[in-house]
Formats: C-alpha cells, structure tokens, sequence
C-alpha cells in the first residue's frame, strides 16, 4: 500500500515540476496558460489520492478528508484562468495587437 | 525497506515540487507581461500547497491538511481579483 502512495505521490510531484517547466519555456502567454493546469488538475489529484491512500494504511481507517481540496481545485482552476485569459485577450485587443498573430506561425 | 522507498519518494517529491516553485519565481520575476505574473503566481501557490500537503504526509499529522485548503482557498481569490484587476482596471466596481 504504502509503495503505491509513494509512487502516486512521486508522479504527481513530476506532473507538477513538467507544469512548472512548460510555464518556463514556452513561447507566448496563451501557449504558456496550458501546462500548469496539468499540475493543478492531475498533480494535485495524484498527490491527493496518495495521501489519501497512506493515512488511511496509517490509521487503519477511511480517511477522505483531502477530497476537500481535489474539489475545490478542480472548480476554482477553470474559473480563474477563463477570467485569466480574457483579461489577456482585453488588453490585447486594447493595445492594438492581435493576439492570434501574436503566436509563432503555426497550423493547428 | 517498504517504510524506506516511501520516505524516498516523498524527499523527491519534495525536491521536485522546490524546484517547480523555483521555475515558477523565475517567470514571477522575468515574465513579460502582468498576465505572465498572474500566470506564474497561480502556479507558485499551488506547488506551494502541494508542498504542504507532502510536508503533512512526511510529518504523519492532518493539521498541515487545513494550511492547504486555506492557501487554495485564498490563492484561489488572489488570481481571481488580479485577473479581473487586468480586465476591468477595478477589483470591485
């Protein structure tokens, strides 16, 4: 039991770091905005049910308060980045910049 | 040995979320535009809370439980209020 909490402990922390890290390199704010919302949903959620899993083994009873914060993630992360992206796309359009141009001439 | 690849993965763990929070500082400190910081403070809080939710595994105590919900809660309404900062120059109109 405790081998599959640390290894769903381990994987969350890794989504989160590849969050961080794609919030590091990636080129334009609207490229930018995706990866950490894989930290904030799947991170959170691993870690979440990992330690849901160890202190259920520790107490030896159902422990399930952490669904708490899974839930609270998983409503507020939508809300602010859609409030987020329009403020991005507001001043954009305010300052006279497209923000579709804006990106690297991709198809997609 | 089963107690030992446990505690091993929670110090990485640990190590790993640091890290994402040191990236996280960086786009904070450098990001070009104010919706970058917004962006990057997002993401700063929640590998925060991550790391305390972590803290609370390796400490064996559910108080560090309530210190996450609390940072969830209020970075929750700290990006909120920023974002519609950015949009409308107001928080409460």
């Amino acid at each position: 039991m405790t081998y599959l909490a640390g290894a769903l402990i381990l994987s969350g922390a890794l989504l989160a770091f590849a969050g961080s890290l794609g919030l590091l390199r990636l080129k334009t704010f609207y490229e930018r905005i995706h990866p950490p919302t894989m930290g904030t949903t799947l991170g959170t959620g691993l870690i979440l049910i990992g330690s849901m899993l160890y202190f259920s083994a520790l107490e030896s009873r159902p422990v399930l308060h952490e669904i708490l914060i899974g839930v609270f993630m998983t409503l507020s992360t939508p809300v602010t980045y859609m409030l987020l992206v329009r403020a991005a796309l507001h001043r954009d359009s305010a300052e006279g910049r497209d923000p579709l141009r804006s990106q690297p001439a991709k198809d997609g | 040995m089963n107690a030992g690849f446990f505690a091993g993965a929670v110090i990485a763990a640990q190590v790993l979320l640091g890290l994402a929070m040191l990236l996280g500082v960086y786009r904070l400190l450098q990001g070009p535009r104010a919706q970058d910081r917004v962006l990057a403070l997002d993401t700063l809080y929640v590998n925060a809370m991550l790391l305390v939710l972590t803290f609370g595994i390796r400490s064996g105590t559910t108080l560090y439980f309530e210190a996450a919900l609390i940072i969830g809660m209020l970075g929750f309404v700290s990006t909120a209020a920023l974002a519609k900062f950015l949009l409308r120059g107001e928080v409460i109109e």
